[in-house]
């Protein structure tokens, strides 16, 4: 086929940019999600959990995490009395199988679920030497599995101990806030499997999110205020025991 | 294990490999200090040691990458962080502070400094030499006395940039340590100062070592006015690092804060061997004795020759001790100052004990082979010496 | 001009630099991944990649949709809030292909005890109890029926 000079000066440009957009490789997160409408955060309420492992079990299997490292976990406190710089912490297989009932009585106990914060000033991505962990533009920190040098630096500089090294994949591996559950409008696993309502994932930037309304009427926490991270993981009714 | 630790923290990240990491730079930086002494310093009593101390540097920068790429879960990644360095991150700006120093200081000094016996050597040896020498030439073999000249008005600037580049190389890695804000046992301003005062004193050990060393091997005489002040040199930086730590130590002391705790009932059971026994002991206080006794008191040259030997050895595990200290105890504690763990070092492992020896004993290796190719020494330059009686 | 003679090698020198710094731009532009940068420092398509991921857990209205009728009765109990796959686990695989892929219910008596055995730290409103006690050996299903356990929503069998 042979083309004139004037198809080929049309053509031409369109061309460019078709290749342009080849080249930019424009990636979609999901059908209908705009990243920038959201914010994503989520509230525990320690008043609520009842330390059965439910999240836990659920995580592991929605995420494929392997055995003895863990993208969530519970740790039951015990603190005697006014002795809150000294609390008895412990926290079986990270509470995947429930805790043992024991004779542990008198002064104040309870389960604290912990997970990644999701710090909107994270230290994590901070120190990432090639940007292979970041927060996205809704607000959530995930790991690229496939440019992750496996340098184990953002490991260290996590001060909730969220991250771990995954042991096949040989990257830095955490929770993503099951992100491929909530672009298409599900809740995270941990969230789906909880009875009692003690996790709820909450949308920040949805004004008829009922975190608005709880945040009105509660005292929330989040850990470790003092090292400034943004978390977005707030506890209702957290102990100042609480590491 | 014992108390508790967050699920995720049992299990070290950096080991033994990451330990070498900052011991081998801290050597090169210091080594490369003790060389511009003489350059920039005009510190005349060092020179016989020039050549060497640069020579080393080398050797030890060369080697410096290898523990880091043995350690990453996927070292074929590890030029990401050329192509794409996130700006905020102290080891993506690490890199780049490496591949100047390596560039533009070290080789680049190296070159100029070696220069007129790489043009002769190009002219004069046989074989598989000749190639290498005359590609080292980069083509030009102007070796006039103004050319000369140029090379050491060019090195003398080179060095000048070099000092602060030397401090920024290991500085940097102190950063690395001291700019993490979850850890209390590395997060502290002092980190770097103490990195790069420590590395000096271990570049400075090295160095005295190698000297005595290599004249042993060559059955030549050490020149002492050189090694005495070698020592004097040690000993200065001895002091200013060991007040630096304990600065740090009575600080924390004092402070108090809720790491406290934690971290002094991990320094008195899992560290106090490699920390008190190993670091401060033996590998501080012993050899800043030893080494003010000489300046204090009258030895002989063959006392004073084994005190040097002595404490200089002393002084290189105390400063891997150091490190040890800094890395694996930063590990051994849990971040909720409730419990400790104990670092399980493999042998034959990628990580283990016997690949961090080897990488302890390879820049040896390359030194000698560094030797072999840019002789430091006159008479084993094949060059005339120049009429007026410098080489 | 014997001064510029002299420093000529310098000039070689800065030529090798300058190469190096050209080869490395070269490879930059290559290499780095057509994506990076586009929503910040980091590879864009790794957002696709991680949302690929298959989803496990179907979300308790996808087994509302089909089992309408258990709904019914969980709605009026006390455990309306507890979704179906806390206790029945993962089903996607199932709500996908219900015909072939059936559910494995759960062994009761290690299911109910995880959440109700008595523990100190649990909320105190919470109800619990000491499992061999209280059942006296007898699986948990055999008073309660699990879709509305509490007695007064009529959940005795």
């Amino acid at each position: 086929m042979t083309l004139t000079r004037r198809q080929v000066l049309l053509l031409l440009p369109a061309a460019a940019v078709a290749w342009e957009s080849v080249l930019a490789g424009n990636p979609e997160v999901a059908p209908n999600y705009t990243t920038t409408e959201h914010w994503w955060g989520m509230l525990l309420d320690i008043t609520k959990c009842i330390g059965c492992g439910s999240c836990v079990r659920a995580c592991a299997m929605e995420n494929d995490v392997p055995d003895g490292y863990f993208r969530t976990w519970i740790e039951r406190y015990h603190v005697t009395d006014w002795h809150i710089e000294n609390p008895h912490v412990d926290s079986p297989d990270g509470g995947k199988g429930g805790f043992p009932s024991d004779a542990e009585t008198g002064g104040r106990n309870f389960f604290v679920p912990k997970l990644c914060n999701h710090c909107t000033d994270s230290p994590c991505t901070q120190v990432c030497p090639v940007g292979a962990t970041f927060q996205t533009p809704d607000g959530v920190t995930l790991i690229d599995y496939n440019y992750c040098l496996g340098c184990r630096y953002c490991i260290q500089a996590c001060p909730y101990g969220c991250r771990f090294f995954h042991p096949t994949k040989h990257t830095a591996d955490k929770c993503t806030l099951c992100y491929h559950r909530i672009t298409k409008g599900l809740t995270t696993a941990c969230c789906e499997a909880c009875p009692t309502g003690a996790r709820q994932l909450a949308d920040l930037k949805n004004p008829k999110d009922p975190i608005h309304a709880f945040l009105k009427t509660h005292t929330v926490q989040v850990l470790k205020p003092h090292l400034a991270t943004g978390a977005k993981m707030f506890y209702n009714g957290l102990d100042g025991s609480v590491r | 294990m014992e108390g508790f630790m967050y699920p995720n923290e049992v299990e070290l990240q950096w080991s033994v490999l990451i330990v070498l990491y900052p011991f081998l730079t801290g050597l090169v930086a210091g080594a490369f200090i003790l060389a511009s002494l003489e350059r920039v310093f005009r510190v005349e009593e060092v020179k016989p040691t020039y050549r060497l101390a640069l020579l080393t540097a080398l050797a030890f920068l060369i080697v410096a990458p290898l523990p880091l790429q043995l350690h990453l879960g996927h070292p074929e990644r590890s030029f990401e962080m050329y192509l794409t360095p996130h700006r905020s991150s102290a080891m993506a700006m690490f890199g780049f502070v490496y591949l100047w120093y390596l560039m533009a200081v070290l080789v680049l000094e190296i070159w100029l400094d070696y220069r007129r016996d790489i043009v002769l050597l190009a002219e004069s040896s046989r074989g598989w030499k000749r190639p290498l020498y005359r590609l080292l030439t980069l083509g030009s073999y102007n070796i006039s006395a103004g050319a000369l000249r140029v090379d050491d008005r060019a090195g003398w600037l080179v060095t000048l940039i070099g000092i602060p580049s030397a401090f920024l190389l290991h500085g940097y890695v102190g950063f690395i340590f001291g700019s993490i804000k979850a850890n209390p046992w590395w997060s502290t301003p002092l980190m770097p100062v103490v990195f790069l005062f420590s590395a000096m004193v271990s570049g400075i050990a090295l160095v005295l070592l190698m000297y005595m060393l290599t004249s042993l091997l060559r059955r030549t005489a050490i020149d002492m006015r050189c090694l005495d002040t070698i020592a004097k040199y040690l000993l200065y930086t001895f002091i200013i690092d060991f007040t630096l730590e304990m600065l740090d130590l009575i600080h924390r002391i004092y402070e108090s804060d809720e790491s406290f705790r934690s971290l002094d009932f991990m320094v008195h059971t899992r560290l106090f061997i490699s920390q008190i026994v190993f670091q401060i002991f033996l590998g501080t206080l012993l050899p800043i004795g030893l080494l003010a006794a000489t300046q204090l008191v009258k030895f002989t040259e063959a006392a004073r020759k084994r005190i040097y030997a002595f404490a200089g050895i002393l002084t290189m595990i105390g400063i891997f001790a150091m490190r040890w200290n800094v890395v694996i105890g930063g590990q051994l504690f849990s971040k909720s100052f409730l419990g400790y763990t104990s670092y399980k070092m493999g042998f034959v492992t990628r990580e283990g004990l016997v690949p961090a020896v080897i990488l302890l004993v390879l820049p040896f290796v390359i030194l000698f082979v560094l030797i072999k190719i840019l002789p430091p020494w006159h008479e084993e330059n094949i060059g005339a010496l120049h009429a007026d009686g410098t080489d | 001009m014997s001064k510029f003679r002299d420093s000529a090698h310098l000039i070689r020198v800065a030529a090798v630099f300058l190469l190096g710094v050209v080869a490395f731009v070269a490879l930059r532009a290559a290499v780095v991944p057509k994506s990076f940068g586009l929503y910040g420092p980091y590879r864009a398509s790794a957002l696709t990649e991680l949302t690929a991921h298959p989803i496990v857990y179907a979300g308790h209205e996808t087994c509302e949709a089909c089992h309408s009728d258990v709904q019914e009765i969980k709605a009026k109990g006390v455990h309306a809030r507890v979704n179906c796959e806390s206790c029945h686990g993962p089903q996607a695989k199932h709500a996908e292909d219900p015909g072939t892929v059936k559910p494995v219910l759960p062994e009761i008596s290690t299911l109910c005890v995880r959440c109700h055995s008595q523990n100190a730290a649990k909320p105190s409103g919470f109800p619990q109890v000491d499992a061999k006690e209280h059942s006296q050996g007898l699986p948990c299903d055999t008073c309660h029926q699990p879709h509305s356990p509490g007695f007064d929503a009529g959940g005795k069998k």
